[in-house]
């Protein structure tokens, strides 16, 4: 079993470069055994990212109707990716179609626990706004905690 | 926008391209289609106006920010405008690795086109996700030959989104043949797979829909286009590049933030896949020839529903040309070639993988834009597909409200636009008094 930190979305459109973020944050303190990835939020290529067995941590930023930095963490294997989650993308497949059609596949991983990260401004070249900023930091300590040992 | 339905004033204080959200009103009285709006309500993104004022080689990697699905065709307008407006023509390696990496768009556009967002429609399924359930097969083998093409832009371009690597005059790199020499073996594997999906796309049910429409598309000496030719159209046009603008012009409609374009003398034409194939099909190899007409094509289709099987005929001819540019491959001795700026306009085509991309710059010869105005082809094929819509609604009235939805939804991704390359994107209304 792999475990794998995968942040998505856009680093140059505000709080969309929350996965990313937290991905950069959380490195330094993970074993060198852990994966990480930073991707753009294609869902059709979330697939070639992880093996049946592996355990996976993906993080991205939603816009569900929540306040902004609001953390949301799924297990994605449990269940369906509740549909307010399924962002209008312009192009395409997002990373929660991108689960569902792993799922639909069979190939999602064994472990599968998503962080959503409520995003409050998309504007672009802006650094996160200040709640989401937390919120980053917050889910950054939580993965470098969880996986700070052996896998399990 | 303001003013009465009489005396009306329309003032446009910025023109949206087409891009993002977008819907579509179809009403209906008796047995009249009385209006059809496809209405782009996206906010306007000024692309054209903050080009003003900086320098003519940061064009291309500004302009690939308007798509995150086609930016090779934008850096590529861009490039070849800036080269146009500098009195510089690139030759050789450089322009092969153009093409190249061209390739790498339309697999990957056309691909995810194909297979994620059409074919549901054609197979009755709500998206991809549903579709994969029944047809993991062509889900995975699509999903493996986009991969393909983003590999190819990745090589080439530097990376996959918005790649880096071009720039006027060629390229900040050039790959060596070492690193083009995995993207063979792939390529020749994923021949098989896109052959096989446009086997299986060549037999869905296409509705009997031809509209005359005049297709519109690059025509180039020996090629296949996808840089350079002249502007050719099934109604007679043959003109340079740069006297697009003599020909076409585009004007605001009141129910949309992006400007609509038209033939000067005619009106409304088509631009994409099934336009680059009408008026090219004699540049393509024989052996993609003969698969178009395997998959019953005639060299020149005017049924919309049918592009997904042009887009798959496609596909293939860019595997194929990719591989012809592979094995000849022998890197530049410099990876670009020096453009001095001067004062000047200049203007040029490519095909996205929609259809034409127009550029035109004026630049200073200090480099500076000083004034820049981009076309892409979605909002070329506007005032068409609301001519689609019109013609099919009123053919197909006697259908249920929920299959003629379903149908015009199809109709309207025919054109792969923009505005509705997302599932379930594109909302669309029909009001029946």
């Amino acid at each position: 079993m792999t475990r794998i930190l995968i942040g998505t979305g856009n680093p140059f459109s505000g709080d969309d470069a929350a996965g990313r973020l937290v991905v950069r944050k959380a490195r330094p303190r993970l074993p060198a055994d852990v994966h990480v990835v930073e991707a753009t939020g294609d869902g059709a290529q979330l697939l070639d990212l992880w093996n049946a067995g592996d355990d996976v941590i993906l993080v991205d930023a939603a816009v569900s109707g929540g306040l902004p930095g609001a953390i949301h963490r799924l297990d994605a294997v449990a269940g369906p990716v509740p549909a307010r989650f399924h962002l209008r993308s312009s192009h395409a497949f997002g990373v929660a179609p991108g689960i569902e059609l792993a799922r639909a596949l069979v190939r999602l991983p064994r472990r599968l626990t998503l962080y959503a990260i409520e995003a409050g401004s998309f504007d672009t070249g802006t650094d996160p706004t200040p709640g989401v900023a937390r919120a980053i930091d917050e889910v950054a300590d939580t993965v470098a905690a969880a996986w700070s040992g052996a896998p399990a | 926008m303001s003013g009465s339905r009489k005396t009306r004033t329309i003032r446009v204080d910025a023109l949206a391209r087409v891009e993002g959200e977008g819907g579509v009103v179809v009403r209906v009285r008796g047995d009249k289609v009385e209006d059809v709006s496809l209405r782009i309500y996206e906010p306007p993104r000024f692309f054209e106006a903050f080009l003003r004022g900086r320098h003519f080689t940061e064009a291309p990697d500004i302009t690939a920010r308007i798509c995150g699905i086609c930016p090779v065709a934008y850096q590529m307008s861009a490039i070849h405008a800036m080269e146009n407006a500098c009195g510089v023509t690139v030759t050789g390696p450089i322009r092969d690795l153009r093409r190249l990496l061209y390739c790498g768009e339309w697999i990957e556009s056309h691909v995810l086109h194909v297979a994620m967002l059409h074919a549901p429609d054609f197979l009755g399924y709500e998206s991809a996700i549903h579709m994969a359930k029944d047809h993991p097969g062509v889900v995975t083998d699509s999903l493996q030959l986009k991969k393909l093409g983003n590999e190819i832009v990745t090589v080439i371009g530097g990376r996959e989104i918005h790649p880096v690597n071009a720039r006027v005059g060629g390229f900040h790199r050039a790959p060596s043949k070492t690193d083009l020499r995995p993207l063979a073996e792939k390529l020749k594997a994923g021949r098989d797979l896109a052959v096989s999906i446009l086997k299986l796309v060549a037999g869905f049910p296409f509705p009997d829909f031809t509209p005359d429409y005049e297709l519109v598309a690059l025509r180039h000496a020996s090629e296949y286009p996808f840089n350079e030719g002249r502007l050719v159209s099934s109604g007679g046009l043959d003109i340079a590049v740069s006297d697009y603008e003599s020909h076409f012009a585009e004007e605001h409609v009141e129910h949309s933030n992006a400007l609509h374009s038209a033939l000067k003398e005619r009106g409304a034409y088509f631009v994409g896949p099934l336009a680059r194939y009408g008026l090219n099909f004699d540049r393509l190899p024989p052996a993609v020839q003969q698969l178009a007409k395997e998959a019953g094509l005639p060299p020149v289709c005017r049924n919309p529903f049918q592009s997904i099987v042009v887009r798959m005929v496609e596909t293939v001819y860019a595997i194929d040309e990719a591989l012809r540019i592979l094995a000849a491959y022998e890197p530049p001795d410099r990876p670009f070639v020096d453009v001095p700026p001067r004062d000047g306009v200049g203007t040029a085509c490519t095909e996205a993988p929609r259809g034409i991309l127009y550029h035109r710059y004026r630049i200073g010869a200090d480099g500076l834009i000083q004034e820049a105005k981009i076309i892409p082809p979605t909002s070329q094929n506007l005032r068409t597909i609301e001519n689609d819509l019109r013609l099919f609604v009123e053919r197909n009235l006697d259908l249920p409200q929920d299959q003629l939805t379903w149908r015009c939804e199809q109709a309207v991704r025919n054109y792969d636009p923009c505005i509705s390359c997302a599932t379930h994107f594109l909302t669309l209304t029909i009001e029946r008094n």
